[in-house]
């Protein structure tokens, strides 16, 4: 079964002048560059992002240390948020999703090539905006301006009274846009879903990392949107003289607080959906089955996009709400719990009776079930609202957050690299530096994260540029240090395996996982064009069909 | 060198899926119904919250004729549209050049009003919470018109230019979507800043 | 549309699963070797969190120190704080309890499942799922999800709607960038920083009903080991209470970032017998110190513009901007627990703010040395 890529020479083989090849990308329309473009840019700020987490912890490692000013390390807590979720795991699953979704629905390209590429620039401008706050302006308190309200700029604190200068607007403003283009990019993955299936791709035999995208998606459209009307009305606050977070003229603060989490709350299932998407296309490849209930696995992810829009005051137990409101959220926040549940336990039965292969991409899932598992347990704790009003607020929410956001979701996005960094590229990440890279990151990973619950339980908040001797929290805080330093060594050795098999891995073929999803049917990389012709499934495997035509998985569905 | 085929599949006998140009349009309408939605609660919440000045029912005049404007431009768009199915050039250039003059005007009139609120009432958006809520509600959906007036004109010219035939029907109808959703946004911000909130 | 046709069989403990004929005739039970590796590296991960709760509770109960320096979320003495930490370990032991059953079964088919060399060629059993496993999980979530949700819907409503008792204190409390305002309007007090309240009986109870404002920004009231965090809002009134039974002094800080100086507007709350709250309280609403000797130094502090932001009752300083001085030196630190109370480091904060608390809204006064002294020794005055 030879791969469908028709033999075309091109001038590929000719030396082009690299001012060619940039404008190629800077132009292209093409999704899987788009998607590309979307992955090398997120984990750029994942860097930068990383390097902003260590120096909150090295500020943190004991207590009244001054290696940086309040000033600086409120702006390295607020432009860290910001950047990892808006400039990291978003940018990162849009580009995943980029390249993968036309080509697992047997489709050519996206249903609107030019506002994909529209969408990338605005996501990357809004990063850029964001950065020029460091060296734009001058604030109140001397050289850099970047905000420093926390990444949920809560109001009062981001009106012109207490946030001067142009700090807040950078946040305001880059989110905005980058917003937009995120906006752009579900409406493409939806009207792509939707229309350019290829014959015979029912949508219940799409894969299911097309029906966690789309799902995605949809949260996309209607959660983002409130942060962006919210976002418009903080600008006519602080431009056009409006209050409506203006306290002292009889706005509400907490309005700010619920437009946000309305956003917040979603955004979080935004974030960890399409890392479900990973594992349900890596654990059955690795596991050697198919998944495990897939009609429960789509429906399980339709409810938890439905509770997740009815969980968002989660994030406001503490301010005041009647009893009756925090326990109506109270059990809406554990409800979402059963469908996430049903999912974990479903990755368990896929790998029940299987053969798994503990190759790098399954490491990385095998360790997101047990992170995701310890971190939605903790969820279920903070979601007990009494005792939200110890923990919250706490460094034992942080714990929490990162557990979810490094444990269970970048742990994902590590799993997907190197399941598709073959397909992308051709070649092989190594192996060996993979594990490498697995075990460092697992052990810096829970020295920082497992600690980091400790200091919570024991009464330190967050958000705090330092903290009194003799409360408890000092040697927590040393070892979390620690283990952040570990973590940044791991993923020093990912860039360098990225580098390193992009040039010298070993040639990766059509399908080095011997997969069963259509992206694995063509070259790697694919042909500009994707397929050659379109092709007609008739199961949710087709290549399983094709590699066991005695026994088509079409005959079980 | 066959395609990738599963070994029962068969082509569908219709294999049709909704015109990505529609579903394009579906989710901006989902997308900006949400960014409606925040400002109409913002405005409803709040109702009777300001501390000082004008009320909405001392300020507020109904614009019974603009909104009759603005919700006949989506018949005349409507008919617009099946005409440019039907192949009928003119009859479609005529009612989308109707419809353009009907959101002009209701554009107008929201100018009107807010000159007369601004100078002869004092009302303005930093007045108090009324002042900010309405004119970023109206403003927003106000701007939402230009847009699609600008759009309409676009359209507009290429039909003058003879581009716009029956083969431009569905994306047309696409856009006419846009402008029946900023007209049912306009039943909804009526009632409640007329209606409901006075 | 997703019908599942397959062939059902009974497997084992009577479970239906949808799977392939063929393939389970083929499929045997096989001797596993044990593959360690990643298993453990799981165990030990496990380990590391145990031993670190485990740790953590230790720290809680290591000895009762008499200032309970550890703000231990489970070192608790208050009655909203107890119901909280009862709650909480009826969560946790459920959560405990979830954890232990799923991640053993992880652990075990990562291990029991692992491909062998040998038998890499042939693929497993093709199972496609269960209708009957899927209702287990989904039905026993379901039941401890609604177990949950009651009992902590019963704390929820107990520590919001429990009534206040007459006899109970009550403090209005003003949360500012970067400092707390206390006041007591029923006994006449005005403080800052330091909370005053009595213990409470629980046979008679007298608990201490905090009224919660805010100037600026948002604020959180959290000292955790006598209640859960209230947040300060501007233009709202949250109330929250609690009811210390043991005497002492509890640590606590602001929990809701409010600005730059965040980090250091602690709290202190000293826990006090009847008999010592009385007494604070009448030497609170006593008027400043008025000596006749220390005029001079006063009429430094009248005309250097500290009146414009503190108060000291029986004079002319009016300001509410900042915390109120009648009373200065009977507290322990400064600029809401940043500084010890001492001589050297009340003349540096008037100094020189930004050494002790950068980004504070007190102002460096760009005094002289000798305007220093005298306003340090008429400070010091305020007993």
């Amino acid at each position: 079964m030879s791969s469908d890529v028709m033999a075309i020479q091109t001038a590929e083989g000719a030396a082009r002048p690299w001012v060619e090849t940039l404008h190629e990308w800077a132009t292209t329309v093409d999704h899987k560059r788009l998607g590309i473009l979307y992955i090398l840019y997120a984990l750029f700020f994942l860097v930068v992002g990383g390097i902003e987490a260590t120096i909150m912890r090295i500020q943190l490692m004991r207590p009244h240390n001054d290696f940086v000013s309040p000033q600086v390390f409120n702006r390295m807590f607020t432009m860290h948020g910001t950047t990892m979720i808006f400039f990291v795991v978003m940018p990162i699953m849009f580009g995943f999703a980029n390249y993968l979704v036309p080509l697992m629905i047997g489709a050519r390209d996206m249903a609107f090539p030019r506002l994909n590429a529209f969408s990338f620039w605005l996501t990357a401008l809004g990063g850029i905006l964001l950065y020029f706050s460091f060296a734009g302006g001058s604030g109140l308190y001397g050289a850099g301006n970047a905000p420093d309200v926390g990444w949920w700029a809560y109001a009062p604190l981001t009106s012109r009274a207490f946030s001067p200068g142009h700090s807040t607007d950078y946040w305001t403003i880059a989110l905005l846009i980058s917003g937009f283009g995120s906006i752009g990019t579900a409406i493409n993955i939806i009207a792509t879903i939707l229309s350019m299936r290829c014959p015979g791709m029912k949508l219940s035999r799409m894969p299911l990392l097309a029906w966690m995208t789309l799902v995605m998606s949809g949260l996309v459209l209607i959660s983002i949107s409130p942060l962006s009307a919210a976002q418009i009305m903080l600008v006519v606050d602080r431009y056009l003289g409006g209050h409506f977070f203006d306290t002292q003229a009889g706005g509400s603060a907490a309005i700010w607080m619920h437009f946000f989490w309305i956003f917040g709350h979603p955004e979080v299932y935004i974030l960890v959906i399409p890392a479900f998407a990973f594992a349900s296309e890596i654990i059955p490849v690795f596991s050697r089955k198919p998944i495990f209930g897939y009609p429960v696995m789509v429906a399980a992810t339709v409810c938890i996009g439905f509770i997740g829009m009815s969980v968002w005051a989660h994030h406001m137990f503490t301010i005041g709400m009647e009893s009756s409101a925090n326990a109506f959220f109270v059990l809406t926040t554990m409800a979402i719990a059963v469908p996430t549940g049903i999912k974990i336990f479903n990755w368990l039965g896929t790998m029940w009776g299987g053969k798994i292969q503990v190759k790098t991409p399954m490491l990385f899932c095998i360790g997101f079930l047990f992170q995701f598992l310890i971190a939605g347990l903790t969820g279920i704790m903070l979601g007990a609202a009494p005792f939200d009003w110890q923990l919250g607020g706490s460094y034992f929410v942080v714990a929490h957050f990162h557990y979810m956001i490094v444990g269970a979701i970048l742990f994902c996005v590590f799993g997907a690299v190197y399941y598709w960094f073959p397909k992308m590229t051709g070649r092989m990440l190594n192996e060996s530096l993979g594990k490498v890279q697995f075990w460092l990151f697992l052990i810096g990973f829970h020295l920082t994260f497992d600690f980091m619950h400790i200091p919570g339980v024991l009464g330190m908040p967050r958000r705090i540029y330092t903290y009194e001797p003799g409360r408890g929290w000092d040697s927590w805080n040393l070892i979390i240090t620690i283990g952040a330093f570990i973590q940044g060594i791991a993923t020093l050795v990912f860039v360098a395996n990225l580098v390193f098999s992009y040039f010298k891995g070993t040639k990766a073929g059509n399908d080095p996982w011997d997969a069963w999803t259509l992206e694995w049917s063509v070259s790697s990389p694919p042909p500009d064009y994707n397929f050659a012709s379109i092709p007609m499934v008739a199961s949710r495997r087709p290549l399983w069909d094709r590699k066991h035509p005695e026994d088509p998985d079409s005959r079980y569905e | 060198m066959s395609a990738i085929t599963s070994p029962l599949a068969q082509t569908p006998e219709a294999w049709s899926l909704p015109y990505r140009g529609k579903v394009g349009m579906a989710c901006l309408i989902i997308a900006e119904s949400a960014i409606f939605t925040i400002f109409v609660v913002a405005y409803l919440f709040y109702l009777g919250k300001s501390l000082t000045g004008p009320t909405p029912r001392e300020v507020l005049e109904t614009p019974i004729f603009y909104t009759i404007c603005l919700l006949s431009s989506s018949l005349t768009i409507h008919l617009a549209s099946r005409f440019l199915e039907r192949g009928k050039r003119s009859a479609f250039l005529g009612l989308w050049f109707l419809t353009i003059v009907l959101g002009g005007l209701f554009l107008f009139g929201t100018g009107q009003e807010w000159h007369r609120l601004i100078y002869e009432r004092g009302l303005t958006i930093s007045t108090n919470l009324f002042g900010t809520t309405y004119y970023s509600l109206v403003g927003l959906h106000a701007t939402h018109v230009t847009v699609g007036l600008l759009m309409l004109s676009v359209v507009l010219l290429f039909g003058l230019a003879g581009r716009v035939g029956h083969e431009q029907s569905a994306r047309v109808e696409v856009l006419s979507l846009y402008w029946h959703f900023v007209d049912a946004v306009w039943v909804v911000v009526f009632t409640v800043v007329y209606v409901l909130g006075r | 549309m997703f019908g599942a046709s397959g062939t059902t069989l009974q497997m084992g403990k009577g479970l239906n699963v949808t799977t392939r004929d063929e393939e389970l005739q083929a499929a045997t039970a096989k001797v596993c070797e044990l593959e360690w590796k990643t298993a453990l590296g799981r165990a030990a991960g496990v380990l590391v969190i145990l031993a670190g709760i485990l740790l953590a509770a230790g720290l809680c109960t290591a000895g009762t120190r008499p200032d309970n320096p550890v703000p231990c979320i489970f070192q608790t003495h208050s009655t909203p704080a107890d119901s909280i930490d009862r709650l909480s370990r009826f969560v946790l032991s459920i959560t405990t309890l979830i954890f232990l059953v799923v991640a053993t079964l992880l652990t075990y088919a990562v291990m029991k499942f692992r491909s062998k060399a040998a038998d890499a060629q042939r693929e497993p059993a093709q199972v496609y799922g269960s209708t009957q496993i899927e209702l287990a999980w989904t039905v026993i979530p379901i039941l401890i999800v609604v177990v949950l949700f009651l009992a902590t819907a019963r704390v929820i409503h107990a520590i919001q709607d429990a009534p206040k008792p007459a006899a109970a204190v009550e403090v209005t409390a003003i949360g500012h960038q970067f400092w707390w305002e206390f006041r007591y309007p029923a006994l006449g007090v005005v403080t800052a920083n330091e909370l005053h309240i009595p213990v409470s009986d629980p046979a008679h109870p007298r608990p201490t009903f905090l009224r919660l404002l805010s100037a600026d920004t948002d604020h959180s009231f959290w000292v955790p080991q006598l209640a859960g965090k209230t947040d300060l809002i501007p233009n709202r009134v949250n109330e929250m209470w609690m009811d210390p039974h043991q005497t002492g002094i509890f640590l606590g800080q602001c929990a809701q970032y409010c600005g730059t100086q965040h980090a250091k507007m602690l709290l202190q709350v000293s826990v006090e017998s009847p008999e010592d709250f009385e007494a604070w309280v009448r030497s609170q609403k006593q008027p400043a110190n008025q000596d006749q000797k220390e005029m001079a130094d006063r009429h430094v502090f009248e005309t250097t513009a500290c009146v414009n932001c503190h108060a000291v009752a029986g004079t002319n300083a009016t300001g509410r901007f900042g915390p109120d001085l009648t009373h200065l030196m009977s507290r322990r630190t400064l600029a809401a627990g940043a500084a010890k109370n001492t001589k050297e480091n009340l003349r540096l904060w008037i100094q020189n703010p930004d050494a002790i608390k950068p980004g504070s809204l007190m102002p460096a006064m760009q005094l002289t040395d000798a305007d220093l002294d005298a306003l340090v020794r008429y400070l010091e005055t305020l007993q």
